[in-house]
């Protein structure tokens, strides 16, 4: 598949929310809200996943000064099944909502596909978002959280967070998608679900040399490329084999989920990961910096590593996918 | 690189768990937990209890303080600690129930709590259950 064109979709707002260990991270400063309470004040892990939506939802209309009746789509999705938390969390909004999974790439999943609607120009304004929460994922796809066990140390943390960006058709606040790829799924055998970085950097690596190959650009040409949550070992293992194919990343690669916490310090042993990882990081740091024109292009490649609890049982391997948005600034 | 090299290379380079460094702190913890028992054991038979009595009441207190730890979001951080120093004594047994009982409470006190509880130590039941009657059988004819 050839690389997405777009022309006249600017990203016009983004919000964000991230909870408790995410706000006392490296980028606690940057986020719009944060919530201590891992709950949000509800009962269960996954009302409180769709109260955080709802609530970064809430935020970005109000940045946008925007009512739901402005916005004619709204896509993203979380990791639960059947997208539940995001199902809930849009239904008072009334807007046409497209539920994506991508697991951990559905951010980037939902601003290519939301961009593809505005680019036709039968969408003015779509909004597109993704999240996550440590409780729910946890609950989910490994053990109850009182559950006493270790972790080894490939594994990675799931973010509590949420990312939504306005695509907008009309509003250039200076920031622009103006290209997408959509990643190719890589199984290369891995079946450790404590190890995704792992799973998931080859995805990256396949979807990274696409574009390059195709484009002709440099890694030069952009000030950073950020992968979604591939981790300590995922982000090592990408640039090594980026490097055996022949294409030197020139030291501008960097991952959302390594830059959301601080290893050292918080007990996240290989990092961050989730769908909220990268869509709260690109939100709420890459936006801004692109905003101010201290990066002026930039490629987010969503890594996804698309497991389920039954088939880590059945000792599948994990499936992982890349997409790939390229951001830039509009403005000279 | 094919995928068996991949699988190759990401096993070679990943970090393990310290097994030596976990084995030495479960070996401390696991025995703490044993000689809390000792203790318990002991208290209940100063107390007057028959020894098998005691025993039972005893396994029921570290049953109830595992539970009790799990509860108030302790347990889990001492498990980090301890491994398989907290999970192997009947502490890991308490654990894995209640832990996943607390969670269960949204789904209802009958298909939740009540239908997820054994998820994770049913395996225990239901090995222990088998052995049990292995051992009885054997038991009866051989000695």
């Amino acid at each position: 598949m050839a690389i997405l064109q777009y022309q006249g979709c600017y990203i016009s707002h983004t919000a964000s929310t991230v909870g408790k260990i995410e706000a006392e991270g490296p980028l606690g400063t940057c986020f719009d809200l944060i919530e201590r309470d891992p709950y949000f004040g509800e009962e269960s892990w996954e009302k409180a996943e769709s109260e955080m939506v709802h609530r970064t939802l809430n935020v970005l209309l109000k940045k946008a000064g925007k009512t739901p009746d402005d916005i004619d789509l709204i896509l993203g999705g979380d990791l639960l099944n059947q997208c539940t938390a995001s199902t809930f969390a849009v239904s008072e909004l009334k807007i046409p909502f497209l539920g994506l999974y991508g697991a951990c790439s559905t951010a980037a999943e939902s601003l290519l596909i939301g961009s593809r609607f505005c680019c036709s120009g039968q969408t003015k304004r779509a909004i597109a978002f993704a999240g996550s929460h440590f409780c729910s994922s946890e609950r989910q796809f490994r053990f109850p959280l009182e559950y006493g066990n270790q972790k080894t140390p490939t594994a990675q943390c799931t973010v509590t967070g949420a990312g939504a960006f306005l695509i907008d058709t009309e509003e250039d606040r200076g920031v622009e998608v103006c290209e997408g790829l959509v990643g190719r799924i890589v199984d290369n055998g891995v079946k450790d679900a404590n190890n995704m970085g792992a799973a998931m950097a080859t995805a990256a690596v396949d979807t990274i040399l696409r574009y390059f190959d195709e484009s002709g650009h440099k890694a030069e040409d952009f000030d950073c490329i950020v992968t979604g949550d591939l981790g300590a070992e995922g982000e090592e293992i990408a640039e090594v084999l980026l490097k055996k194919c022949g294409f030197d990343p020139q030291g501008r690669m960097t991952d959302c989920g390594m830059l959301i916490f601080d290893r050292e310090k918080q007990d996240v042993n290989a990092g961050g990961s989730g769908c909220g990882c990268s869509a709260t990081v690109t939100a709420s740091y890459f936006y801004p910096k692109l905003r101010s024109g201290e990066i002026r292009d930039m490629l987010l490649i969503g890594t996804g590593a698309l497991l389920s609890p039954r088939t880590v049982l059945q000792k599948e391997s994990i499936p992982s996918v890349a997409h790939l948005v390229h951001l830039r600034r509009t403005q000279k | 690189m094919n995928k068996k090299d991949y699988l190759d290379y990401v096993s070679e380079r990943s970090k393990k768990s310290r097994c030596l460094l976990n084995s030495i702190k479960a070996f401390f913890v696991g025995g703490l937990i044993c000689a809390l028992g000792q203790a318990f054991s002991d208290l209940y038979s100063h107390l007057g209890a028959e020894k098998s009595v005691a025993s039972a009441l005893a396994s029921v207190s570290l049953i109830f303080l595992a539970g009790l730890l799990t509860g108030i979001g302790w347990f889990d951080v001492l498990a980090k600690f301890a491994g398989a120093g907290t999970l192997v004594p009947i502490t890991g047994f308490a654990n894995a129930v209640s832990s996943i009982a607390i969670e269960s409470r949204s789904e209802g006190y009958v298909t939740g709590v009540c239908a997820d509880m054994f998820k994770i130590a049913g395996p225990v039941i239901v090995f222990g259950t088998s052995l049990s009657v292995i051992y009885g059988i054997i038991y009866y004819f051989c000695i």
